[in-house]
């Protein structure tokens, strides 16, 4: 009876220390972080709608290690070390990407090697500039510059613009607790925008709210923000 | 020697049984398999191979895919606690509503190339089975076009030769218009060899190539004549997008189609028309099984076969159901307010008056009045019957400071201000009450396919209310809607008065009046729940503008009512409150408040890239010929 205790004992000691050893891959540990950039100035746009892919070849079956960009564009991915290709589709965010002659997306080659830190360059049909915004009385108002990057054949008009605030640092036209248009016809002055946004009641009661500003491009599904600023009421 | 009698025995049998041929002794007949020719030998065998084809053809909404395949797209809340999840995500995933049963195709191919090589079936037969093969496939194919677009058209079976290379075997995307083409060259190929039988309701029938058709060639039209709203959503190769230059060819195959059924080429159908009361009348289309003039092609359920559906228990009114359980759709006010009044007018629901009071109602009912009464017959609004039982549907009483007294259960009971007993019911046993899994979230329930048939509600029994594919209605729909883009309004009318009459909108549409919302609108309550909206947004291309991803404002849902480009991301509920105010004339009477269900927490949001399903990777890197979906 005693003899076969000690041997159930040294069974699982002996599983315990020959089971796990070499088997296992070690995970991935090096970061690629970058950001999606014009010119060195962050693109922003609406969280987890943006996507990139990467591949890596030579492993088989080929298929994308797909990711979204964040609110402020930036992008980070856990990998193996080697070589890959990153690309972002077709039609999505509002910038232009470079594309080969046939169409298809062109191709950044990334070589991670440890941590690696790549910010993307793309070129947005426009950027929003100078965002400052205020609060008083109810209402929280918004003045900003729009700049027009693309000017050549393939530019695109303004559909729309938007001031919009949450409760949360999350903000676009899915989340938001408030929200004021402008339509792009209506834009007088490009460098002089206006926009102004009633704050409703806030329940529970915060004194503070999340803004910022979006742009639709006509024909662009995308759209393009502003930084998020956290305006004090 | 009488004791080596066993052993000459034994002798001999070994000698007679052990000496067969190897090949005579392992080659032997099974028992359990029928071989090609066995099995396409007898027209019955044939029909329970067709059979099995039949029952793998593919439904958006099917009332055997569950309940859910009916809820999302802000027409409808999903009252169960597990399904809230859509309401609640940002955004549809690019791979949903897709499919790619290349295995259904293969089989179809294969069935159609054996039954063209079989020897004992009559010619008639053969060519019944094998035109309905063909209709399965091209329906098939016009499905998976609808959601992929353009995919390989594969019309033979195939074989790997084990050779090493597969290349051989992998086919490119067609273009999205050689699909259409297909499904229609194929209906008009099979037409005649399938019987005129309007009472063939579960079988392909002429009417029903005919009806495919039609709806085939209005899909690839209006992709045509309206991919101008979305030029990101092609690719250079055209498996995705049609020319606009094809639309009016596209819209004049779908009228003439149409018009074969309309005409009775194909039999005689006619709208369903043999209730006096016509909510009832209307709900009587899913329900009537036999002598129903206006099913064109169904997928049938029988009692007591095995081959039932749970729809009923899953979505009858839960005050009193068979079964611990129920009321999972809850149509949403969006869809509601949709129907039109009377005088072919479009209004919200009166909740409030000019100046912004309430409006007291003395039956919960009146609200509803002087409206299509296809509202009725889709929906179970407060204040009516299923099985000639009320529903319970009121969300508590209002008091006369405003204030709201209501419970967090079925049924409640609390006791009224300034008592402090009896306690009385302040709340409906449908509910109801947010978060509550089978009430009624949006204050209303479907009646749409409920089965009114003792034991329909029962786990035990299920239901055997047959879903309808193509129906009469939706004939003469795409008729108008194809006669709409090609410039004949009148014609367009004549059809639509048709089914809007019977819906007792009496007052006919005039030419003028016919206009692209008009015919958007038509279908969306003429055709509710019965797994068009999708696809039709999608032709439309209004798809991205309708589902945007913004939140409504109760000022959206409430203007621009049968505007096509409405917007409509979040369902939307109307809850009835009893007025307590003891004195008060109003005391007792019942007011009415917007409120959107506090478990939809985001907004419906059809991306560009969603118009077409995304294609696995491990699908294209099988066959890198395939291309990818635009904006994905």
């Amino acid at each position: 009876m005693n003899f076969k205790r000690h041997y159930i004992a040294l069974l699982m000691i002996a599983a315990a220390f020959g089971a796990c050893r070499k088997d296992n891959y070690d995970p991935p540990a090096s970061d690629l972080t970058g950001r999606v950039v014009y010119k060195g100035e962050p693109v922003n746009v609406e969280y987890n709608q943006v996507s990139y892919q990467l591949y890596q070849y030579g492993f088989g079956r080929l298929g994308p290690i797909e990711g979204f960009f964040t609110q402020e564009g930036g992008y980070s991915m856990k990998l193996f070390d080697g070589e890959y290709k990153f690309i972002i589709p077709n039609g999505q965010g509002p910038f232009v990407w470079r594309q080969t002659p046939t169409g298809a997306p062109d191709t950044v080659v990334i070589n991670v090697n440890g941590k690696t830190d790549l910010d993307v360059e793309v070129t947005p049909y426009y950027m929003i500039r100078t965002p400052e915004f205020k609060s008083a009385g109810g209402k929280v108002s918004a003045t900003f510059r729009i700049d027009k990057i693309i000017t050549d054949a393939a530019a695109k008009d303004i559909e729309r613009v938007s001031l919009y605030i949450n409760k949360t640092t999350f903000v676009s036209g899915a989340n938001n607790i408030a929200v004021t248009d402008l339509n792009g016809a209506d834009i007088t002055d490009p460098a002089n925008v206006a926009l102004e946004v009633d704050v409703p009641t806030i329940a529970p009661a915060q004194s503070y709210v999340y803004a910022r500003i979006g742009l639709k491009i006509s024909g662009v599904e995308d759209r393009l923000f502003s930084p998020i600023v956290k305006v004090s009421l | 020697m009488k004791k080596h009698i066993p052993h000459i025995i034994f002798a001999l049998m070994l000698s007679s049984a052990g000496c067969k041929s190897d090949s005579e002794f392992l080659n032997q007949t099974p028992t359990n398999i029928l071989t090609i020719e066995q099995a396409f030998k007898d027209p019955a065998q044939v029909e329970s191979i067709l059979a099995n084809l039949y029952n793998r053809q593919l439904d958006f909404s099917g009332l055997d895919n569950g309940w859910a395949s009916f809820a999302d797209f802000s027409e409808s809340f999903p009252s169960e606690n597990g399904a809230a999840g859509i309401v609640q995500r940002d955004s549809w995933g690019f791979g949903e509503w897709g499919t790619w049963d290349y295995t259904y195709i293969r089989e179809l191919n294969l069935f159609i190339e054996r039954c063209t090589a079989a020897t004992t079936l009559s010619e008639d037969s053969k060519r019944r089975f094998l035109a309905e093969a063909r209709f399965l496939r091209a329906n098939y194919y016009f499905e998976m076009t609808k959601r992929m677009g353009g995919v390989p058209l594969i019309l033979k079976s195939m074989l790997y030769d084990f050779g090493g290379d597969p290349t051989y075997l992998q086919f490119p995307r067609a273009k999205e218009a050689e699909m259409y083409d297909f499904v229609i060259s194929e209906a008009e190929a099979i037409k005649g060899d399938l019987p005129v039988a309007p009472n063939q309701k579960a079988r392909a029938t002429m009417a029903a190539a005919l009806a495919m058709e039609a709806r085939a060639a209005l899909y690839a039209g209006s992709i045509a004549k309206y991919g101008f709203r979305t030029p990101q959503v092609t690719l250079p190769g055209e498996e995705v997008g049609i020319p606009a230059a094809k639309a009016n060819g596209y819209y004049t195959t779908a009228l003439t189609a149409a018009r074969e059924i309309i005409e009775g080429k194909a039999g005689n159908y006619s709208l369903y028309n043999s209730k006096p009361d016509l909510a009832e009348n209307f709900a009587n289309i899913f329900l009537e099984k036999n002598n129903n003039p206006e099913s064109i092609w169904v997928e049938d359920f029988k009692l007591k076969s095995g081959r039932v559906h749970g729809f009923t228990v899953s979505n009858q009114p839960r005050y009193g159901a068979e079964e611990e359980e129920g009321g999972r759709l809850n149509p949403s006010l969006n869809l509601v307010e949709a129907f039109e009044k009377l005088d072919n007018t479009f209004a919200p629901l009166p909740v409030t008056d000019g100046s912004g009071n309430p409006i007291y109602y003395d039956n919960l009912l009146d609200i509803f009045a002087d409206r299509d009464a296809r509202l009725a017959g889709t929906v179970i609004t407060p204040g009516s019957a299923f099985k000639g039982r009320n529903v319970d549907i009121w969300a508590g009483y209002l008091l006369s400071d405003g204030g709201i007294l209501t419970g967090d259960d079925r049924g409640a009971q609390k006791p009224l201000p300034g008592t402090t007993s009896p306690a009385v019911q302040v709340v409906g046993f449908d509910g109801p009450i947010n978060g509550k899994e089978f009430t009624a979230q949006t204050g209303f329930y479907i009646r749409k396919y409920l089965d009114p048939s003792p034991g329909a509600g029962s786990r035990g029994t299920n239901s055997e209310v047959p879903f309808i594919r193509y129906r009469y209605a939706e004939v003469l729909l795409n008729a108008a809607e194809a006669a709409f883009e090609l410039g004949q309004p009148a014609v367009a009318a004549g059809y639509m008065n048709e089914v809007r009459a019977r819906a007792g909108l009496t007052i006919p549409l005039t030419a003028a009046e016919i206009t692209f919302d008009r015919i958007v609108h038509e279908r969306r309550v003429e055709l509710a729940f019965e797994g068009h909206i999708l696809f039709d947004m999608k032709r439309w291309r209004l798809a991205h503008i309708v589902w945007d991803g913004t939140r409504m404002t109760v000022a959206d849902l409430t203007s621009n009512i049968g505007k096509a480009t409405k917007r409509n991301t979040q369902p939307y509920g109307l809850w009835p409150y009893k007025y307590y105010n003891p004195g008060n004339p109003n005391n007792g009477k019942w007011v009415f408040r917007i409120v959107l269900p506090a478990l939809v927490t985001q907004a419906n949001r059809f991306r560009l890239g969603n118009y077409y399903s995304f294609i696995d990777d491990n699908i294209r890197s099988n066959n890198p010929k395939i291309v990818r979906q635009p904006n994905q």
